[in-house]
């Protein structure tokens, strides 16, 4: 197959285009989504929530290569053999674009690592890890006027539709390219600038610009629902080519103006962050296993 | 045909002859959950492979 622009071989079949097409695609792909969506502004503090996977360490590259300030943001829970390897590549990545590198750890914030945690307490891992990087990311972002995510068109297609099937019309309202409590000096806005690129793309396009690292699990991932629609959803796409597209286009109509969940939003009694309730899930998850 | 899937880290021989698309029907594995590579360049559905070929299907999907 030929690039539909030029006449070099394609790298990508839909869009089909060669390297140099298919990454001006999607870098126009994304700063067009910054601007349609007011994301973010030239001159602002850009934080970027970076794991060291494919798609925190596109969305750095593409903002760095176009001017914004960026400083990746990541945190390291303290699971061994996955985040030490992750934080191994983007601390090389950063390092050859020069971009600022912040590392923040639940062993420095909260006295163990998530390993240690898990240990001595039988919590389910994905929630108080989810819990507690939150808390963190909310602390740090602080200091930035925006905070960027890697969330791309798979995973917002994969919340809608477990929102769907949830019938959670709320959580729809908090959804989009621009999400979260707008309304509040502790909370630092997050953008997400591959709201419009699939996995696929995203993919390809790390892969084109040497910005992946060896496949690499979470040895605690254990979202049998989520992993269950992600697979449905693969497998629509091929009988219906378009159908992520269309849920998050149809995501982004569904935002009525409704009760966003966050009204009832206030200051936790123990450690004065954002909180649905007068303690903080952080501080009672902190109090539950003795952090 | 050496293949390497890195998601189950495996490495296996296999004989097979025609396009990118028929080997991931053949080792039932749906083309938008993967990229497919060849001497480190990426390869379209429509690629036709030789059976001394050395293929990387590398997962698209984030690591959790």
């Amino acid at each position: 197959m030929k690039c539909g622009l030029c006449e070099k071989n394609a790298v990508f079949g839909n869009p089909a285009y060669c390297k140099e097409h298919f990454c001006g695609y999607i870098e126009k792909k994304v700063l067009g989504t910054i601007e349609k969506y007011n994301l973010i502004e030239k001159g602002q503090k850009v934080a970027v929530a970076a794991s060291g996977g494919k798609d925190s360490l596109s969305v750095l590259y593409i903002l760095n290569k176009y001017g914004y300030g960026v400083t990746a943001l990541a945190i390291d829970e303290g699971i061994s053999g996955y985040r030490d390897r992750t934080l191994a590549t983007l601390k090389k990545i950063c390092g050859a674009h020069k971009i600022k590198l912040r590392i923040v750890s639940f062993k420095g914030k909260f006295s163990k690592s998530l390993d240690e945690i898990l240990f001595t307490n039988r919590e389910r891992p994905c929630t108080v890890c989810g819990v507690f990087r939150r808390y963190l990311l909310n602390l740090h972002a602080r200091d930035y006027d925006v905070l960027a995510t890697g969330h791309n068109m798979d995973d917002e297609a994969q919340v809608t539709l477990m929102n769907l099937i949830k019938n959670n019309l709320s959580a729809m309202q908090r959804m989009g390219p621009s999400a979260g409590v707008v309304s509040s000096e502790k909370f630092t806005r997050r953008v997400k600038p591959l709201y419009f690129c699939t996995e696929k793309e995203i993919m390809t396009y790390a892969f084109i610009n040497k910005l992946t690292a060896d496949f690499n699990e979470c040895p605690n991932v254990s979202r049998a629902f989520r992993l269950r629609v992600r697979d449905m959803l693969n497998e629509i796409e091929q009988e219906v080519p378009g159908a992520k597209k269309n849920l998050i286009e149809w995501s982004l109509k569904s935002k009525t103006g409704m009760k966003t969940g966050e009204e009832g939003l206030r200051e936790c009694r123990a450690c004065g962050e954002l909180s649905s309730a007068d303690v903080c899930m952080a501080c009672r998850y902190m109090e539950k296993i003795s952090v | 045909m050496d293949v390497f899937i890195d998601k189950d880290n495996r490495e296996m021989k296999i004989e097979f002859t025609g396009d990118v698309k028929g080997l991931l029907e053949k080792l039932k594995i749906n083309p938008e959950t993967v990229i497919v590579v060849r001497d480190d360049e990426l390869l379209t559905d429509d690629v036709v492979l030789k059976n001394n070929d050395k293929i990387k299907v590398l997962s698209v999907i984030s690591g959790g």
